[in-house]
């Protein structure tokens, strides 16, 4: 999977089967080559390289292989249990789970109050009303997303750097001179947090850009009706606007989720070795060191399930609490 | 599906009566929380552009001065004697073949299951769906001794493979409704008139899909071009190195042999294509993640 994000319609595939009926046609050479070329070379492709490592992982995840020797044998669920006691992956674990609540939660509440104000900062009257000049704040904010996250990763490390970074260099210009070389990414209490900025400040604009979208999206009666019965600006936000783009943000939310149980680019920028006794340390390095440093890979393959079930579980708890919220698919109809 | 396009900074109609007064304010307040927020983006981008013109002691007196003198001899440095150009150049043939093929492979397949009916579309919707969405860390270790066994572990066509095959996905779930959205009887008329199947997708339905088909390459051209955690596996061999793991391994080098200015420089060498790309496809890009909500 590619990192970048587009957001699915909801529709799609789930239609009826396409009007054609395309039975009872010769199979003249057309039609035969046709066939092959068009589904079954991208099929090859996708079945050979991505389905199949995917399958493999899970058998390799039950033995003790070490890669470069032929024999490997079925250990069951050893693996599992190895990494039930290995204090290192479960530090990284929690991290991700950290991560999974945290990162998810403040983009989607920073983007969405920023896209609230570009929408509907501009009057009290009317339709959602845009706030003037802030195409300009969402050419600005949204480009972020488009730089590779190493280079963000990268550019961060040098802002947070204790002596030459600017952070440190501002925060002492202003006469907070216990900033002088505070090393942000290499002291435990603030290592995390820190590198949680970094993601954060990487997607709040993609994300302002998405909740603008859907607030336009919103008819204008919804907000003279709330006006009329004299509702305030943040009654409606919450009562009205967050109701109605409900799918919007549990996308949003598993999209940052998914991201968030990974966020090995930016860590092995922020802090290659894991940080501050480990404070740091995600899932994937942890495995990419198993694997390719210590050649376990069938314990590396292990590590690879865990993190695939973990981000299916919270698929499956984003959904849930939705649902739970009284969230309804006919909202977004 | 109606798309608003309508710019938000476009008064739609006067508003009855004069502007209560709390509208300034909170118009004001929302001012100064988004500027902030814009300098918050802006100002670490303009330091690293500032930076790269510094030298390494100049980087070390203080973060605000100015270069003393401004030129581009970190560019240089970090260009040849960093294999910063060699990772370019890598990076460009991997990424430019990648695409095209992504993007080929992509619309055929998309098209067929968008257009056509036979048993197993669904299930192959939903497989593409779930690769999506399974991270790759999970296939890493195996792809890598697929890759060994059929001899590409390490080189470029490898890479390029590889990365075509994880782009599919992407590439056909966001294209699907664009093919399913085309009108078939402009294909029925073509094949009353004679055009075999090749010739009514490339002659007919794929220029119709060109929108679609635009916006789904910029998306990948930016996914591919950032791309790190396949290249970090499957390509350790340097002179085979990619943009971003070179910036990678070339920041974990610089904290023992300190040469931050033509870091810096390395930075923004990485970041000027997608810079481009924003700067040219700015409205594409927020038009297409705007599609995807607005029913």
């Amino acid at each position: 999977m590619i990192d970048s994000t587009l957001v699915p319609t909801t529709d799609s595939g789930t239609g009826t089967a396409p009007p054609r009926a395309r039975s009872r046609r010769p199979l003249t050479f057309d039609r035969v080559s046709f066939v092959l070329v068009f589904l079954g070379l991208p099929l090859a492709l996708f079945l050979g390289f991505v389905v199949w490592p995917f399958l493999q992982a899970i058998w390799y995840s039950m033995t003790n292989w070490t890669g470069f020797t032929p024999d490997m044998s079925f250990v069951g669920l050893d693996n599992y249990q190895k990494l039930l006691h290995d204090d290192i992956f479960i530090t990284a674990v929690w991290n991700n789970i950290l991560l999974a609540f945290v990162v998810p939660f403040v983009t989607v509440v920073l983007s969405f109050a920023l896209a609230t104000m570009v929408t509907v900062g501009g009057a009290s009257q009317g339709a959602a009303r845009g706030l003037r000049y802030s195409s300009f704040y969402r050419v600005i904010s949204f480009f972020p997303y488009t730089v590779p996250a190493i280079i963000i990763g990268l550019i961060w490390a040098a802002m947070y750097d204790p002596s030459s970074g600017l952070i440190n260099g501002l925060l002492t210009g202003v006469g907070l001179d216990r900033f002088d070389s505070f090393p942000w990414l290499g002291d435990t209490t603030t290592a995390m947090p820190a590198s949680m900025f970094v993601i954060i400040w990487g997607f709040v604009g993609f994300y302002m850009v998405l909740f603008v979208a859907a607030i336009k999206g919103i008819p204008s009666e919804y907000y003279d009706a709330a006006r009329m019965d004299g509702a305030g600006r943040i009654r409606i936000a919450w009562s009205i606007t967050i109701p109605l783009i409900r799918d919007t943000v549990q996308t949003a939310y598993i999209y940052l989720g998914i991201l968030a149980l990974d966020a090995f680019v930016y860590m092995a920028a922020l802090n290659p070795g894991g940080g501050p006794d480990n404070s740091t340390l995600v899932m994937p390095q942890r495995l990419l060191d198993t694997a390719f440093a210590k050649g376990q890979f069938g314990l590396a393959s292990a590590m690879g399930v865990v993190m695939a079930v973990a981000t299916i579980a919270f698929a499956a708890i984003v959904f849930t609490v939705n649902r739970l919220l009284g969230g309804r698919q006919e909202l977004s109809r | 599906m109606t798309t608003n396009t309508t710019d938000v900074d476009t008064p739609m109609g006067p508003a009855p009566g004069r502007a209560p007064a709390g509208d300034t304010v909170v118009a004001t307040v929302s001012h100064v929380v988004l500027g902030f927020w814009s300098l918050l983006v802006i100002v670490p981008l303009l330091w690293t552009l500032m930076s790269s013109f510094k030298t390494s002691k100049e980087i070390f007196a203080s973060p605000f001065q100015l270069p003393a003198h401004w030129n581009f001899d970190n560019y240089v440095s970090a260009w040849t004697t960093q294999g910063i150009g060699r990772y370019f150049l890598n990076t460009v043939i991997v990424v430019g073949c990648a695409l095209v093929l992504v993007m080929i492979l992509g619309a055929m397949c998309a098209y067929v299951l968008a257009c056509y009916s036979f048993p197993g579309r669904r299930f192959i919707y939903y497989s593409m769906l779930a690769g999506l969405t399974f991270p790759i860390f999970m296939a890493i270790v195996p792809l890598f001794f697929v890759l060994k066994n059929i001899g590409l572990l390490n080189t470029l066509p490898g890479l390029i493979i590889t990365y075509v095959a994880f782009a599919l996905p992407f590439t056909v779930f966001f294209l699907y409704p664009f093919f399913r959205a085309l009108p078939k009887e402009i294909s029925e008329a073509a094949e009353v008139d004679g055009a075999g199947e090749w010739r009514r997708f490339f002659q007919v339905m794929l220029p119709m899909a060109k929108p679609g088909i635009a916006s789904v390459a910029i998306f990948n051209f930016l996914g591919l071009w950032n791309q790190f955690l396949l290249p970090v596996a499957l390509n350790t061999k340097r002179e085979n190195y990619v943009l971003s793991q070179g910036m990678a391994s070339f920041a974990s080098q610089a904290g023992y042999n300190v040469d931050y200015g033509r870091l810096f420089a390395a930075v923004v060498i990485t970041v000027v294509p997608v810079l481009v790309v924003y700067a040219i496809f700015q409205r594409q890009l927020q038009g297409s993640v705007t599609q995807g909500t607005i029913k």
